[in-house]
This record gives C-alpha cells, structure tokens and sequence, in this order.
C-alpha cells in the first residue's frame, strides 16, 4: 500500500497548490508514490473522511494558509493528529504572508471593508452571521478570529518551507527527498528544520555588487531613469530587502531588476525580520544629522508595509496595536 | 491597578557600558534618586542595540524603551552611537505605524559623569509612560463576534 499525502489550504490565496502543480512531471511522481488522500484543491473530499482515518495514517501533509478562522485551526488540529510529516508550506502558514497583514486592522474593519465599501453591493446591509436558523436546523459558518496565526501558533509543526510560493525546483527537492526517504534510500532533516531554501541571504545569491556606498535618498525603481544593472539596488536607493531575507530563490526579484520584497521569510539566525531591516536599512543612510536622517527615512513612506508585509503574523509583535 | 495615578511602568533600559550605566552607577555612588521603574540592560556601546530587543521587550510587556549612549563624537567604537540614532528614529516610525506612541521609545546621550542628567532623563521618561497609561502588548489572537445587526433577513433559496 502507498503512503497517503495530503494537503491543504488554510486562509491562503491558492498560489501555493498552483505551485505545486507546476513541477509538471513532478506531480506524476507524487502520484506513483503516494496515496493522495485528502487535498481540496485537486478532488472531492470531506472532513468526516478525514476524521475515520486512523491517528498518523497520512505520511505527508503540506498545509498551506495561515489560521484565520475557527475552521482552519481545527483542520490544522484535525490534520495533525492523522499526520506524520506535518509541514507548514509557504510564506501564509510560516510566518502570516500578505493574508496576515489584516493584523495591521481590527477585525471589525476587516468585515467592514469586505461588507460595506463603495465597491460592495450590499443595499440590505447583509453582515455574516456565524449562526442561522434554518427551517432544517441550524447552520453554522466559520467564526473570525482576531488576528492572523501562523500555523505553529496552533500546533506542533515537524517542518517550515518559506516563499510566496515555495520555488518549484524546491518544492520537486523536498517531494524526491520525501520519495527517497519513504524508499529507505534517504533520512529525514532534524524535527523543526526550514527546508527547500538555502542557508543565508538573498544578497548572497544575488550577482549584483556592492561597495559599501551609502545613500542620501530612498526611491522607487520606476522613478529612477536608469538603473544600474550591476549594482547593489540598495546601494541605488531602492529598498531591497535580500539582507534580511532567507536564500532559496536564487535571488530572483533583484536578478531581473525589482528588490526583494521578503517573500521566503526571516534568514537564518533572524528573530525579528523587520527588526533586522531596520538595521540595514539604517545602516546605509549617509548622515549623522538627525533631522537629515529624518529627511532620508521620508522616503520609506510605509516602514511597517516595507519591513512586514510577509511576516507580521510571525513576528515579535503578530501584529498593530489595534488588531484585537 | 486600575486607577491610572497608581499605574508604575515598567521601563527597560539599553546603556552603553562606557557612559550611561557608569552614569546610573554614579547616580547610585552620590544617592542621587531615580525611579526604580527601570530595568538596565548593560550593553558594551549603543551601537550593539539591535531593534530586536526592544521589540523583545515590547512584546514581553515592557511599556517603556530607553536607549542611552556617549554624546555623539564620544563612542568608544567611533561612530557607532550614530548608528544607534538611526535605528532609533527607524525604529521609531516602525513602531508609530504599529499603534505604539513615539514617547514609549527614548533616545539619550549621557557621559560616566552625567548621573544626574541621565537620573533627570529617567524620571521624565517614567513620567511620559505613566500618562500613556500601560501598553500591556498582547494580541490573543481569540475569535471574535461579528457585532454588526443583520438589519435584513437572509433569503433562504430554497
Ligand atoms: S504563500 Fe503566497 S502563494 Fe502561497 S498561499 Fe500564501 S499568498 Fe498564496
Ligand atoms: S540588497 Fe538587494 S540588490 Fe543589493 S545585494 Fe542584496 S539582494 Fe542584491
Ligand atoms: S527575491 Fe525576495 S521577494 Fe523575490 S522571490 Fe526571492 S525572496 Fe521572494
Ligand atoms: S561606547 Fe558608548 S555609545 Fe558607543
């Protein structure tokens, strides 16, 4: 009998299940190897299936999403004790990704501004109730929680494996050392470890030089007429974020001309990402005058955008002060 | 605690091993009073202070953050203080955005000489905080209940 596999989409934008049918011939693999058992995205399946199954009986569950809602923490309950392999699959189930960034709001708002903008058709001001009395019974729809968890916020995780979303070659990696391991051919990397990225940042993937220029202005690439194509973007006044951000894209955004914007999370060794850009990015601002560097820091308009916009819910602080 | 006159915050301190913790320790030497709602932290120069602390401390219910320093010109690693001030003012505006006022944040230079100018900035910091009233940082993450009346009937589709 072949090992079951299943996976998973949480509060997520379904570019992860797209990534991984994008390893093409990859997925016949997973196929040939595995049982897929429960995946929502791919075929029909219910949760009461998933209940009958015996405790540890899939082998590999990749859940991707973060925790919005009462449904995905207990999926993520409910997949963790049929699991052995739990992984946290991308930026949204690592660290929150751009889903987690409705910590920057009260949940109120965020049900306010999905019910009644301009843009909504709403003339009845119809909100969701959580409950509603049917003539067959009451049914029931999930309930918000107040901010955005990652998923090792709610359970024990055996591995994370950042990006937005995780690169295909990567993805193809961990499936074949997960095929080899299930062969006996292969052993499984130590419980808790970050897996399909590299070991350190994407500046150090990146071809672009540096030469330890500091900068008088902070800009935007499509404000600047020419670009350097050889240079640091940083050193060019363009917020790159690669110091801070863990290696395993092969420093895409940077190579074709954009700044790393974070998506394969912290590196490694990094408690707080933003914390670790603040450091970097004020390490490049040229003055020692307070009010320049004020002047200079303008040009970040959104710092908290700028430095969370992947890892707020994974971060020191999960979120504004507001979001309760 | 619930009137805000009683609340005593908690501050935590990041000083700079060469100035400011030897100015607290003159401080104590000459009996000079400063609020014992500060917790120092000793580094060996503000320029060791990473952003990762203080969100540290915010987090695990600090309602204070005070930095200190050498005078700029005067850090014994040569310009590191500068660095420090401009994580600080970074940081600052990181933590603005976040719902954290500015004032929970401070930056002061002061010399090994300096108790009683660094006991002052102590005091005044304390205070600034206490009229904050407490941060108390914690995000349950627990559900919530959509509040809004549903002021319509759902149409069941039969
Ligand atoms: S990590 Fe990115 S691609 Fe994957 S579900 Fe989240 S938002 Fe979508
Ligand atoms: S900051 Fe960006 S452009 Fe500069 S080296 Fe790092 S990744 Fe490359
Ligand atoms: S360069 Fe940065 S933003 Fe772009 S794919 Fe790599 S980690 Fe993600
Ligand atoms: S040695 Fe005091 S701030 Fe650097």
């Amino acid at each position: 009998m072949k090992p079951k596999f299943a996976m998973y989409w949480a509060s997520s934008c379904g570019g992860c299940e797209i990534a991984v049918l994008n390893t093409h011939e990859k997925i016949l693999d997973v196929d040939a190897n595995f049982d897929v058992a429960f995946w929502p995205v791919a075929m029909d399946a219910k949760y009461k299936d998933v209940e009958a199954m015996e405790d540890k009986s899939i082998l590999l569950t990749l859940f991707n999403g973060g925790i919005r809602n009462d449904e995905n923490e207990e999926i993520a309950n409910l997949l963790r004790q049929k699991s052995q392999i739990l992984v946290a699959f991308g930026s949204c189930a690592t660290e929150g990704c751009i889903p987690g960034m409705a910590n920057f709001s009260p949940s109120h708002e965020i049900v306010e501004t999905a019910f009644h903008t301009l843009s909504t058709e709403n003339p009845n001001s119809i909100y969701p109730q959580t409950s509603y009395k049917m003539p067959e019974g009451t049914i029931y729809i999930p309930t918000i929680n107040s901010r955005v968890k990652t998923l090792v916020d709610v359970v024990p995780v055996d591995y994370f494996m950042p990006g937005c979303p995780p690169e295909s070659h990567q993805i193809s990696a961990v499936l074949d050392l997960v095929i080899a391991v299930v062969k006996g051919e292969a052993e499984l990397p130590p419980k808790g470890a970050v897996i399909g990225v590299g070991n350190s940042t994407v500046c150090d993937e990146c071809d672009r030089e540096r030469d330890v220029k500091k900068i008088r202005e902070f800009t935007r690439a499509h404000l600047v007429g020419a670009l350097d194509p050889n240079l640091c973007l940083l050193e060019q006044g363009i917020p790159c974020n690669g110091s801070a951000t863990r290696s395993g894209c092969d420093a895409r955004c940077p190579t074709a001309g954009a700044q790393c914007i974070g998506c394969y999370g912290p590196a490694p060794g990094v408690i707080d990402y933003g914390a670790r850009l603040i450091s970097s990015f004020a390490s490049v601002v040229d003055s020692n005058d307070p009010d320049e560097i004020e002047r200079i820091l303008d040009g970040i308009p959104d710092p908290a955008g700028q430095f969370y916009r992947f890892s707020l819910a994974g971060s020191l602080l999960k979120g504004a002060r507001e979001a309760v | 605690m619930t009137e805000k006159s009683n609340f005593e915050p908690t501050i935590i301190g990041f000083t700079c091993n060469w100035c400011s913790y030897r100015a607290a320790d003159l401080a104590g030497i000459a009996r000079i009073q400063y609020p014992a709602n500060i917790r120092l932290v000793r580094l060996m120069c503000s320029g060791r202070l990473d952003p990762t602390f203080v969100l540290k401390a915010f987090a695990e219910g600090a309602d204070g953050v005070m930095i200190t320093g050498c005078h700029p010109g005067e850090c014994h690693y040569l310009e590191q203080n500068y660095k420090a001030l401009r994580r600080y003012l970074l940081l600052r505006r990181t933590l603005v955005a976040m719902g954290i006022e500015a004032e929970r944040l401070h930056l002061a230079w002061a010399s090994a000489a300096e108790g009683i100018q660094l006991a002052r900035e102590i005091t005044e910091m304390v205070e600034r905080v206490r009229v904050l009233g407490p941060l108390n940082w914690h995000l349950n993450g627990d559900q919530v209940q959509i509040t809004h009346d549903a002021t319509a009937e759902l149409e069941v589709v039969a």
